[in-house]
């Protein structure tokens, strides 16, 4: 099961690698980690997307308190968080397909950042499932290149 | 008045109370070894930087106060390595601190330039590099807050040779706030409340005791809990002198080469009061059937052990002292009276004992018995290497006082026996300190010779001298067909000679007969000695529970009796 792991930690030298080293030593699997200020300049926020049962995300978030630049973990259940992620992609269509292919990216709300012979440099900015649609719709075409820059979350109130 | 980092430095564990620091010098910790010329610190110069590790490891343990150690950068730092993973897997105060080469030359592969911040950041509770002096004296303050707080453990500071010579105003901070470290002292009192009335019900309860009670100061505690609901009290390796052994309700210690009785108290139990121990693999065998009708109140200071291993029903997080006096207050008797008879009988049918039947040869858990029958009226500290020595003294000494015992649990560290046993008499001068030691663990620190003359720490070393790395022989005889393969150690070097050539006392025991006088000779000796005792080559440790059985499926000495022979 995925869980989303919000921990708020110091921003200071070496934080990232405490929690990527933690990640490794204890065997957790990571899906996605993204890292970045806050409204408090001191402080980081790492959202980190795991999979795991009961059991190890109970250690995770216990691993993760224990290091001493982390201040608080939350794990995000279902439904009380918004979270988004960006991709971006350039996506090739086969000779006549372009216009279709501007259709999907159009009616998911991507914008196309680039656009040239038959692929378009695109952005898309979603949460989990929007992006796993788009991803979804893209699949009878080409995608050439693709980075995303994994899910940020934040409680909803 | 403004200091430079290296001042700051001994100024700052000045302030921190610290008596003796050990280490190694080297060239970018040259501003330091200068501070310390004139400092009223005592500086141990050690041979081997593990081994500076290891003394300042021993110290805590022996002590209760944080140990100190200080190496220069690249190999010095990597050789404190092994050292601050031994004090980090059994959650001992340390404070490292290691040289760096400059802040400008950080990450260009400069000489004797090591990234040990890190190397050491999976083996450490916490580390820093200083960059800026003025944070100097505000990093030792938490350096030392956070090692000795909470669950202890192992904090390292790297300070380059640039910020040792920048100068600062220095003020020491009176106290410490971490917003993101606050460990949780008080036991939650309706999981306390939970507990007593579980304790009331149980019918066959068993207090499993850790090296937590030792590190909480909780040993009258938990003796006193033991006393009130009369239930057995077994330990883990790290637990040992948590509560006398001397007493009729200790099993002594349980799991791979714990006590028969032990074993089956803990699998028969319906309740286990676990108390600063982590239910690690050692102790609990095949997971899965362990335990199988027993309820765990799980008592830690890190909500991390909790449930870890096995699921706990009632956790109560806090300091183990705190929470067993409220415990105390609160908990009724059980009627443990049944159970209590049918534990005597355990420990009747399955003493620990060993096969001597004609004296020929010494056993080396007689060597530990006599040791025990000389240092019992004495405060004696035993420290032990790593192997058959380690599990002999654990079963045939009998510890009656917290710290005790001193040994290398987690991380099963050989050579940490001898620098460790350095460190205790230091810490401890007027105890009787002894390192139990078997010929293989010896050799791994043995140039610590020289320190402990040099340094006139008269500590006792007995060798179980086997001719074998004796664990691994005993596996390799049980379980791959008596191949012996690179465990043969012949009796190379003389060890007798070797600590002669220190300036040490050596002695040879090769008769049963003589290990008593021996052994009284040694600590009449004001002097290092090595006892070298040539014992029976291919004794075992038994009982043995093989990894991945239950810990009631043991190897016992009447299985084997003339079946290996």
């Amino acid at each position: 099961m995925r869980h989303i792991i919000s921990a708020m930690v110091e921003n200071k030298f070496g934080v990232l690698a405490r929690i990527a080293g933690l990640f490794s030593a204890r065997g957790f699997n990571i899906d996605s980690l993204a890292v970045g200020e806050t409204e408090d300049p001191t402080v980081s926020r790492m959202t980190i997307v795991v999979r795991g049962d009961d059991k190890t995300l109970e250690q995770v978030k216990k691993q993760l308190n224990k290091l001493i630049d982390v201040i608080s973990v939350r794990d995000y259940a279902k439904k009380e968080f918004v979270d988004r992620e960006l991709l971006l992609l350039r996506v090739e269509a086969e000779e006549g397909q372009k216009s279709k292919l501007a259709g999907v990216l159009e009616k998911n709300h991507a914008k196309v950042l680039v656009a040239g012979g038959n692929a378009f440099t695109a952005e898309f900015a979603g949460d989990h499932e929007h992006v796993q649609k788009l991803l979804e719709e893209l699949k009878p075409y080409v995608i050439k290149e693709m980075t995303r820059t994994g899910r940020i979350a934040m409680a909803k109130e | 008045m403004k200091l430079s980092g290296a001042k700051i430095l001994v100024e700052s564990l000045k302030r921190e109370g610290v008596e003796v620091i050990f280490g190694y010098p080297g060239g970018v910790v040259l501003p330091t070894f200068d501070a310390l010329y004139d400092a009223p610190i005592k500086f141990i110069l050690v041979r081997h930087e593990q081994a500076a590790a290891h003394a300042a490891d021993g110290y805590a343990r022996a002590t209760g106060k944080v140990g100190v150690c200080l190496a220069t950068s690249g190999p010095g730092a990597t050789n404190l390595v092994t050292g601050i993973a031994t004090a980090y897997m059994d959650s001992i105060p340390m404070v490292a601190i290691t040289g760096q080469v400059k802040t400008t030359l950080i990450g260009n592969d400069a000489f004797q330039e090591a990234d040990v911040t890190g190397i050491t950041r999976p083996i450490t509770k916490h580390n820093y590099l200083v960059k800026n002096v003025e944070d100097l004296s505000l990093i030792i303050k938490e350096a030392f807050y956070i090692a000795s707080t909470g669950r202890p453990g192992p904090v390292l500071i790297d300070l380059p040779v640039d910020v040792q010579f920048a100068e600062t105003e220095f003020h020491y901070p009176a106290e410490v706030l971490i917003r993101s470290y606050k460990p949780t002292y008080a036991g939650h009192p309706g999981q306390i409340k939970k507990a007593a009335r579980e304790i009331s019900r149980s019918k066959k309860p068993i207090i499993y005791a850790g090296g937590g009670v030792i590190t909480s100061g909780a040993a009258l505690e938990l003796k006193a809990l033991a006393e009130k609901i009369e239930a057995p009290v077994t330990m883990t390796l790290m637990g040992l002198g948590a509560f006398p052994q001397t007493h009729e309700l200790s099993l002594g210690m349980l799991g791979m080469h714990g006590t028969a009785y032990a074993n089956h108290a803990i699998m028969e139990s319906d309740l286990i009061i676990a108390v600063g121990a982590r239910f690690d693999d050692r102790v609990t065998g095949r997971l899965d059937v362990f335990a199988p009708g027993a309820k765990v109140i799980h008592i830690d200071i890190d909500p991390a052990s909790v449930s870890k291993n096995v699921e706990v029903d009632i956790p109560i997080v806090g300091d183990a002292k705190n929470i067993l006096t409220e415990l105390n207050k609160i908990v009724k008797k059980p009627d443990t009276a049944a159970w209590l008879k049918q534990v005597h009988e355990w420990k009747q049918h399955h003493p620990l004992r060993y096969h001597d039947p004609d004296g020929a040869m010494i056993k080396p858990q007689y060597v530990v018995e006599q040791i025990y029958e000389v240092t019992k009226d004495k405060d004696a500290v035993i420290c032990t290497e790593v192997g058959q020595n380690q599990m002999w003294a654990a079963q045939f000494y009998k510890y009656t006082q917290p710290r005790s015992f001193v040994s290398s649990g987690g991380l099963g560290t050989m050579g940490f026996g001898f620098p460790a046993a350095i460190g205790a008499k230091l810490g401890c001068p007027e105890k009787v300190v002894f390192d139990i030691a078997g010929d293989g663990s010896i050799q791994m620190n043995i140039q610590e010779l020289a320190t402990a003359v040099i340094n006139k720490i008269p500590v006792k070393v007995a060798i179980l001298n086997n001719g074998y790395l004796g664990m691994v022989r005993q596996w390799q005889q049980l379980f791959y067909k008596k191949r012996y393969s690179s465990t043969r150690l012949p009796h190379i070097p003389d060890f007798v000679k070797v600590a002669e050539a220190y300036g040490a006392v050596g002695m040879r025991i090769t008769k049963k007969h003589e290990v008593r006088q021996a052994l009284e000779k040694a600590l009449s000796i004001d002097n290092v000695v090595f006892m070298d005792f040539i014992v029976e080559e291919e004794e075992n440790v038994l009982p043995m529970v093989p990894t991945g059985e239950a810990i009631n499926k043991m190897i016992m000495l009447e299985h084997l009796i003339g079946s290996l022979a």
